[in-house]
């Protein structure tokens, strides 16, 4: 394999939303290359749809204050407080520089960014919902991507698409370098550098039923997980209710933000009966509890009664085409069913991490219970945990999320690597990459990427979903024993360098095996439920021993050893969870 | 739901190996709902690891499965196995999109595509300070350019365009669609400087109005009438 040697003082991984946002922050301030496997426009920022919280108070009264209440009560009081404060106060800031950026965000009759409901979001401290996601129809995760991508072009950003990021290199306990792979070439490229930042969003391809795109494999954390960087609160995992029927694709809670109903076999409308104040617009983790509790009970739809109706069909129907036309289309295209006259059969599906690689509010990487930052290491947006979602993110708050952290994250790289020199890069960096593409090329073995990855998900969506137990959990353990022996045998077909995806899809995969098992290690320690985590043997929340966040850190030998670090808590004392 | 069998007859191409494309057909089982990329994936996955194409988001929002599917250009996770098999007698083609050099099977090289995207500054341009507040836009003003901020840069539109076939300088109609996004943004202040670029010999006017642009976005952009409103307003702004 050729090497190609780059050198720049920053090299940002990644290209959705947070990894362009940060590039925006570095462009013309210090030499800076944006590497992504994909290209940036295909990043799945541009799938999100609902829109993105700001307590603009364009529409009804609101206030950044509330935002934050809601963010820590959403997030089951896991919430890091002053991380939070910081999202939803600059959260106002995020979306007017968006606007300025053009961000084609819908107005109100006198022109300003116009704001919907949305789960979990309430005026008052939880007196009734409030208008406060500010959005672009049902699509504004794609005029985040485009608009971050269009400023990017602006600045003449200077990208590496199409090359995957497999190893980082430190040297002397700071940065020195990445090692990609060019899918178009097969050929290796080393960076030497000052600073990385990981923006390489989620890893839900580890579940059956998923929102996520193919891509998301969780290539960031777990090559820093391989390098001995802990990872933080892996054991929450969002499942968002509203999943196409079978296929997980996201039908956005701004469908129940325009007035959409859920209702279980019976037309019930249960969510009165679980969230009385909010009802379908509670929080995403109790939503989903919610649906999987109808179906348990035999209340579901569908072929195998596990589902339930989301109902559209009394809203106007130039509503539903004015502001959730994506969603409504993707329906048609699925399911054949057609949203103004019929309901639609949804389910709950692998959506969000908020689990990842620990930050701090400037986007260091926090390697430590004390918060001691590994220099030249930043991340930021699903990759990263700050942490802002707790164990459960609200809806909009992704995309705030990604464009606040990754500008802070790229703001302060940007200061780190005019204080430093590059360091030296030692030769064979590449090593590593080198032999595992050689092994997975090279090998005898039988095993074959799909099956094992098929096996993973469907273990995944059956032991370490919505619902979990001790049970649970360690036979999952045992399943991922057996997936990593077989993924030992693994031989891929493709022999060539030209556009290897057999190869790319047998190194994700390596990632989402050592993610699951980071995942199901923290969720089986963690003896509580608690936001997205919902244990069926442990079923209340306990503050007295879990009021902090779980570290897992692998050892050489490849064991898992989990610590702790308290939340950082604030003005909001934890209080029962109720909508 | 009863699986059904289907021929899939894709054009492969390896340079390490091949001088010339050559088809390939492969018989896979899908469900009549699959998606025709399900279809590809079962190939990929089961029977031969060496077939190549983009794909990420699976549901038609990140533009990376643009291919020929039975002669015409479609993104291959919204159309499904009963569509494109169906109206096929049970067979489906699938080929890489043309206009850009083919790498490998259904990979072919995007870069020349986003060079045309990126020579009609597809951004806003805006030098007054706004202040510490959002723009006001009517939303009239903001529905005048909604349709083409839908555009997901797949490559369909351009890559069906028959001027592009011939003369790979043409910008194209997606590189045109961008533009018109910025050309009837009221925010936007680069007005005259886009449209000049678009008025040279590489610009609008190649445009021969067959439509396959419109036919082909996967996204429903009306994109011959954005280049006809784009010529017009070349026309307008020149008296």
């Amino acid at each position: 394999m050729k090497v190609h040697r780059h050198s720049y003082d920053a090299v940002i991984v990644g290209a959705g939303g947070a990894g362009l946002r940060a590039a925006i922050e570095a462009a013309g301030k210090c030499r800076t290359a944006v590497v992504t496997k994909l290209y940036p426009t295909r990043s799945h920022t541009g799938a999100a749809q609902g829109g993105m919280c700001a307590a603009l108070a364009n529409v009804e009264e609101d206030s950044w204050e509330w935002h934050l209440f809601d963010t820590i009560k959403g997030g089951d009081y896991l919430v890091d407080q002053p991380a939070a404060e910081i999202m939803c106060r600059e959260a106002i800031d995020a979306v007017i520089e968006l606007e300025h950026f053009g961000l084609p965000f819908n107005r109100t009759p006198d022109g300003k960014i116009d704001q919907r409901r949305f789960g979990g979001h309430t005026r008052n401290h939880g007196e009734s919902p409030v208008r406060r996601a500010c959005y672009s129809a049902d699509r504004t995760g794609h005029m985040i991507l485009q608009t971050l991508f269009q400023q990017c072009v602006a600045r003449g950003v200077n990208f590496f698409n199409e090359l995957h990021v497999l190893d980082v290199a430190f040297v002397d306990g700071r940065v020195g370098g990445v090692v990609a792979y060019d899918l178009a070439t097969g050929d290796l490229h080393v960076f030497n550098t000052k600073a990385v930042l990981f923006a390489t969003g989620g890893y839900g391809k580890m579940f059956k039923v998923s929102s996520n795109a193919h891509t998301l494999t969780g290539d960031g954390p777990g090559l820093l997980y391989r390098r001995g960087i802990p990872l933080q609160d892996m054991e929450f995992f969002q499942f968002h209710p509203t999943g196409i029927y079978k296929l997980g694709i996201l039908l956005s809670e701004a469908a129940r933000g325009e007035g959409g109903i859920l209702r279980n076999q019976s037309g019930e409308r249960f969510m009165e009966r679980y969230a009385p104040t909010v009802k379908d617009l509670a929080p995403r983790d109790m939503v989903s509890r919610a649906i999987q509790s109808e179906v348990l009970d035999g209340r579901g739809v569908g072929e195998a009664g596990d589902a339930v109706h989301l109902d559209l069909t009394h809203l106007p129907p130039e509503q539903i085409d004015a502001k959730l036309p994506d969603i409504t289309e993707f329906v048609r295209t699925y399911l054949g069913i057609e949203p103004k006259t019929e309901p639609i059969p949804i389910q709950p599906t692998a959506h969000y991490a908020m689990g990842g690689i620990p930050t701090n509010v400037d986007g260091e990487v926090v390697v430590d219970p004390d918060g001691t930052a590994f220099p030249g290491l930043y991340a930021a947006g699903e990759c990263a945990c700050v942490s802002v979602h707790g164990s459960n993110r609200l809806g909009t708050n992704s995309l705030l999320d990604i464009v606040v952290f990754g500008k802070r994250g790229g703001r302060a790289m940007v200061d780190f690597v005019h204080s430093t020199d590059l360091p030296d890069l030692p030769g064979g960096v590449e090593a590593d990459v080198r032999s595992r593409i050689q092994s997975l090329v090279s090998g005898s073995g039988g095993e074959k990427v799909a099956r094992i990855r098929a096996d993973l998900q469907a273990a995944m969506t059956e032991k370490a979903f919505v619902y979990r137990s001790e049970e649970t959990l360690s036979s999952m353990l045992a399943t991922l024993g057996d997936l990593v022996s077989r993924y030992a045998e693994v031989t891929v077909d493709d022999k060539g360098p030209t556009f290897n995806y057999d190869l790319t899809e047998a190194l994700e995969l390596g990632y989402l095996l050592d993610l699951s098992e980071a995942l199901v290690v923290s969720a089986r320690a963690r003896t509580e439920s608690r936001g997205a985590q919902f244990r069926t043997d442990h079923p209340l929340r306990d503050d007295a021993n879990w009021m902090r966040h779980t570290l897992a850190t692998r050892n050489g030998d490849g064991t898992v050893e989990l610590s702790y670090k308290p939340v950082v808590t604030g003005d909001y004392l934890p209080m029962e969870r109720k909508y | 739901m009863a699986l059904m069998d289907v021929e899939l007859k894709v054009k492969r191409f390896n340079p390490d190996r091949d001088h010339k494309p050559h088809w390939q057909a492969f018989t896979v089982q899908a469900e009549p709902t699959d998606r025709v990329l399900d279809a590809l994936h079962s190939v990929r996955w089961d029977q031969d690891g060496t077939l190549s194409f983009r794909r990420s988001c699976a549901h038609g929002v990140c533009g990376s499965d643009a291919m020929i599917i039975n002669g015409a250009n479609a993104l291959a996770c919204i159309v499904l196995v009963k569509d494109a098999a169906g109206g096929n007698g049970g067979t489906i083609t699938v080929e890489p999109i043309r206009g850009l050099p083919v790498i490998k099977d259904l990979v072919v090289d995007m870069e020349p595509f986003f060079a045309q995207y990126r020579s009609v500054m597809p951004y806003l341009v805006n030098t007054e300070d706004p202040g510490y507040t959002e723009r006001l836009q009517s939303p009239e003003d903001r529905a005048r350019y909604d349709d083409t901020t839908k555009c997901i840069l797949c490559a369909a539109c351009t890559t069906a365009c028959p001027v592009y076939w011939g003369n790979s300088q043409y910008v194209g109609p997606a590189a045109i669609v961008n533009a018109h996004r910025f050309v009837f943004d009221s925010r936007d202040q680069a007005g005259t400087e886009r449209l000049d670029l678009l008025s040279q010999r590489s610009g609008v006017w190649k445009c021969r109005t067959a439509f396959s642009c419109s036919e082909a976005c996967p996204r429903g952009i009306k994109v011959t009438q954005a280049i006809q409103e784009v010529k017009r307003k070349t026309l307008f702004d020149r008296i």
